[in-house]
């Protein structure tokens, strides 16, 4: 598969930007020998377990830690009294507890953690604890969370509303020919990662702690650990350890304050893996929604005026809510030109399981609305869904509703367009429900439906987002060969391969190595917001072109286009100026850059009016299903899907990216949801969790555009997001096509499509 | 107690189990062979899928003591030190891993099935790896993977 791009004049490099060369960790990773955090191990090692909250809502009135410390084999049991630092964290606000002190605001909630010298040892531990609860009523309405006279507060110094984001342009009171109204809702997704939360903590001689850890973000991790600990930043020291998927599950703390604390008091490393029930209880959730939107349009299906109302549970503790709810507001009518907005979108604290990331970032559940009232519009207008969307998209030149001016390409109708015209799809490979379904085809209908979608990338609202890459050029084995340093977390993206292309691509080197992330380099943002190729990307390509004007300034009085290939410095023609080697020497080039993209501006708080974003990316799905009518089962039977890339850096991982994406969207139509009752998670396991499996799963036609931004390196868009956003309501109206069923939540149930 | 068993050709003896630690924690955290996943504990995503006696079988649900005595294959002993198998390689070549979590447990389950079905269809591949999740790639590239070590490509080096 390996591949290659012509760079410059008459020269190629090998598994340089473009080409899609093998990953470096592949090899590891179909062998098994690649290190997941799961997977450490260290001479004299304990292992970690956590007391956790049963009760959505309770004071703790008793505390007896005494049972659990005379079990042989256990180390320590620790509680808040023993967090050395601030005893609280948060990624936007910190409020969040490291261990419960007298109040536990959700299930779940860490009270107590526990090292022992088997891991059957400490959760035997765990349970030997005396506790005893004053359980009160939790607060799981959000809409009653709205308003202080219907529900408690969570949080007793602060109100349960954690961010309101309006957004108004041109006349609140605008009329239009048609109008359609719908409510709609969003169920609580799970990132399921695969491997679980886990890490080992070794204390270290100079009273700090070195923190192995899957994370998305080693700084962020550092700094937060650091002010528990209090210890300087420089005493906790993080390395990324093999990460088992992330999907925003990984920004929040989980299990890193809990390990140093029990390595630091032991003097022992300490390693915790979360089982998968306690992963479920163990990061934030995708937000659960309810949306209600009235979408305006004149007689010719152009879109006058919308109004929306998004409420987004955000659970206990703030986490990444207050963004979530920002970006809901501002692409919450999708990648639509339309004049009159009214938009209000809110985010309320609950005795919910905490929400935060999950990929797409309250851009998923708006999507799920707002594409549902375009069919609703095309319907009530008798047009086409794809046409009536065409004549609303978003074009360069337009303004969203926040009066932000979309440059660069926006290929809204293109990508409409280019879903619509593929082949119909052909026969199922499986009835709806899998091969156990005796159906002879009775019952059985078909639907096509679609969607599309729009994706802020990169940090917005004036957060100052940046990357730090160090890059080194020196002669290996007589041979130029770089190195490169960054705290970038790998979560299995393939951002490994892609620093080394962009190297190869810069420098012409075909020798490159990714040294492991840690926070021994400065910080490169977090692997989320579809920003990790963009903003590291863009530093290691930063430092490769200063070394680069390092290594060309040793050709004295040499002017010109010259540009390096293949260990060569060649001139506008081709020919061989100099050889990297020879100007190298032993003198090794080192440059260490921390990138920035062009900023972003905050949001008018009463008005939402700003620059608050970096780059739209844009995907559209298409969707056709199978429905078994007297079952409720569905099989997804194909999905097409089309995407701006702005430039594909590394092909076969692009279409990783939207395969996957796409995936975790039909999970959320059909299947994937949280189930609460009273504030309780009913279905904390993949028994009860359902995930797309490969039968799920249907074979995905993926279009690829590359129309290049001017503002990003190499033209590139970010990718990681928008595959998930659209492919959720793609399947969902082709069910409705199907069917005729309204269908205004997701996951949709058999009864929704029964009817029962 | 003390569990022997044969693991990847060699026999192996692990000390001190507690009866209730599954195959799949001895084969981890016992032996040094940390390969198989634990992503689930009840045998719902394939991660730590290892052959137990040539079948296919879920780690996590095998009691330590159910495998004293028999014979263990796990990733780490498809193909010898240093090569891939052409499973293995397929995976690679075709980009079919991103994180790589479910990867060794996909493998065996794929290795198994070929070993069964050398030419399998594409619906005879959806049903038999329908026990093992993967998270990342919504299984387009694994399909891929599968197809081209079923093909002659694929195989003629095995």
């Amino acid at each position: 598969m390996s591949a290659t791009v012509h760079v410059g004049l008459a020269a190629t490099v090998t598994g340089g930007v473009g080409a899609s060369p093998l990953r470096p960790d592949g090899r590891l990773k179909v062998t098994g020998e690649f290190a997941f955090s799961s997977d450490l191990w260290a001479d004299d090692m304990l292992w970690g377990a956590t007391l956790r909250s049963p009760h959505p809502r309770a004071r703790i009135t008793e505390l007896d830690l005494g049972p659990a410390l005379r079990i042989p084999g256990v180390y320590a049991v620790l509680t808040h009294e023993d967090v050395p630092g601030r005893r609280l964290y948060g990624l936007e606000h910190v409020d969040q507890p490291v261990l419960a002190a007298d109040e536990v605001r959700y299930q779940g909630e860490p009270i107590v953690v526990v090292a022992a010298d088997h891991p059957e040892t400490a959760r035997r531990a765990v349970k030997a604890i005396g506790i005893a609860y004053d359980v009160l009523d939790p607060v799981t309405d959000p809409e009653a969370a709205l308003h202080a006279d219907r529900a408690p507060r969570v949080h007793a110094d602060r109100p349960n509303l954690l961010r309101h984001v309006p957004i108004r342009r041109g006349d609140p009171h605008a009329a239009a020919a048609v109008v359609v109204t719908g409510e709609y809702e969003v169920g609580m997704q799970d990132q399921a990662f695969l491997g679980p939360e886990s890490g080992l903590a070794v204390p270290a001689d100079d009273g700090g702690v070195d923190l192995y850890i899957a994370t998305q973000w080693l700084h962020v991790d550092q700094q937060q650990v650091a002010a528990c600990l209090d210890l300087p930043a420089d005493k906790v020291r993080l390395t990324l350890a093999g990460v088992g998927g992330a999907f925003g599950a990984r920004e929040d703390l989980s299990m890193q304050v809990h390990a140093c604390l029990l390595a630091l008091r032991t003097g022992r490393p300490v390693k915790m893996v979360y089982g998968r029930e306690e992963s479920f209880f163990g990061h934030v959730h995708r937000h659960p929604a309810r949306l209600r939107y009235e979408h305006g349009a004149d007689a010719d299906g152009r879109l006058v005026y919308v109004k929306a109302r998004i409420l987004l549970d955000g659970g206990a503790y703030a986490s990444s809510s207050g963004a979530v709810v920002a970006n809901a507001a501002t692409l919450g009518i999708g990648p639509y030109d339309v004049p009159n907005v009214v938009m209000d979108a809110y985010g309320l604290y609950t005795n919910n399981p905490p929400c935060g990331a999950m990929r797409g970032f309250g851009a998923v559940q708006a999507c799920f609305a707002y594409e549902s009232q375009m069919d609703k519009l095309a319907a009530a207008l008798g047009l086409d869904p794809v046409e009536v969307r065409v004549r609303n998209a978003l074009h360069t030149g337009d303004r969203m509703p926040t009066g932000q001016l979309v440059e660069g390409p926006a290929p809204v109708a293109e990508l409409l367009r280019l879903v619509q015209s593929k082949p119909p799809a052909g026969a199922a490979d499986f009835p709806p429900g899998g091969t156990a379904n005796t159906t002879r085809g009775e019952g059985v209908v078909r639907g096509v439906g679609y969607g599309i979608g729009i994706k802020n990338v990169c940090f917005s609202e004036g957060f100052d987002d940046y990357a730090t890459a160090r890059v080194r050029l020196e002669l290996i084995g007589g041979r130029p060969a770089v190195l490169v340093h960054t705290a970038a977390a790998e979560v299995g993206q393939g951002l490994v391969t892609v620093q080394a292309q962009i190297v190869r691509t810069e420098l012409g080197v075909d020798q490159v190595t990714i040294a492991p992330a840690d926070t021994a380099v400065g910080s490169a943002g977090s692997s989320s917001a579809s920003r990790q190729t963009y903003m590291t990307g863009g530093a290691v390509r930063a430092a490769c072109q200063a070394i680069r004007t390092r290594l060309l300034d040793r050709l004295d009085g040499l002017a010109g286009e010259l540009r390096l290939v293949d260990g060569q410095v060649r001139d506008a023609d081709g020919g061989t100026v100099a050889d990297v080697a020879e100007l190298l020497g032993d003198e090794a080039i080192e440059e260490t850059v921390q990138w920035r993209h062009r900023p972003t501006h905050p949001l008018d708080p009463e008005t939402g009016q700003g620059d608050a974003h970096v780059q739209y990316a844009f995907a559209a799905h298409r969707a056709t299903v199978d429905v078994d009518t007297e079952l409720g089962l569905v099989k997804v039977v194909e999905i097409v899907t089309a995407q701006d890339v702005g430039k594909a850096v590394n092909p076969a991982a692009v279409t990783g990216q939207i395969h996957g994406g796409t995936a975790q969207g039909l999970g959320l139509a059909l299947m994937e949801e949280i189930q609460l009752v009273d504030g309780k998670v009913r279905n904390p396991s993949f028994t009860d969790y359902l995930l797309p499996t490969i039968m799920d799963m249907p074979p995905m036609t993926v279009d690829v555009l590359e129309l290049a931004d001017p503002h990003s390196p190499y033209g590139l868009r970010g990718v990681g997001e928008p595959p998930t956003i659209s492919s959720t309501p793609a399947v969902v109206a082709a069910i409705r096509a199907a069917t005729g069923a309204a269908l205004t939540r997701v996951p949709v149930r058999p009864e929704h499509i029964v009817g029962v | 107690m003390r569990v022997t068993c044969t693991v990847n050709g060699t026999t192996r003896t692990a000390d001190d189990v507690w009866p209730g630690e599954s195959l799949l924690y001895v084969l981890r955290e016992r032996l040094g062979l940390p390969g198989s996943k634990n992503a689930c504990e009840q045998g719902e995503c394939g991660s730590c899928t290892v052959y137990l006696d040539g079948t296919a079988v879920c780690a996590c649900l095998v009691a330590a003591g159910q495998a004293a005595g028999r014979d263990v294959r796990t990733v780490e002993g498809l193909a010898p030190e240093g090569e891939l198998d052409p499973v293995q390689r397929a995976f690679l070549q075709t980009g079919a891993v991103q994180c790589g979590f479910c990867t060794p447990g996909l493998i065996v389950s794929v290795h198994d099935l070929l070993a069964r079905v050398p030419k399998p269809t594409d619906p005879q591949i959806r049903e038999a790896l329908a026990g093992n999740l993967c998270r990342c790639t919504g299984y387009e590239k694994i399909m891929d993977a599968v197809r081209l070590a079923a093909s002659s490509a694929g195989t003629e080096t095995r």
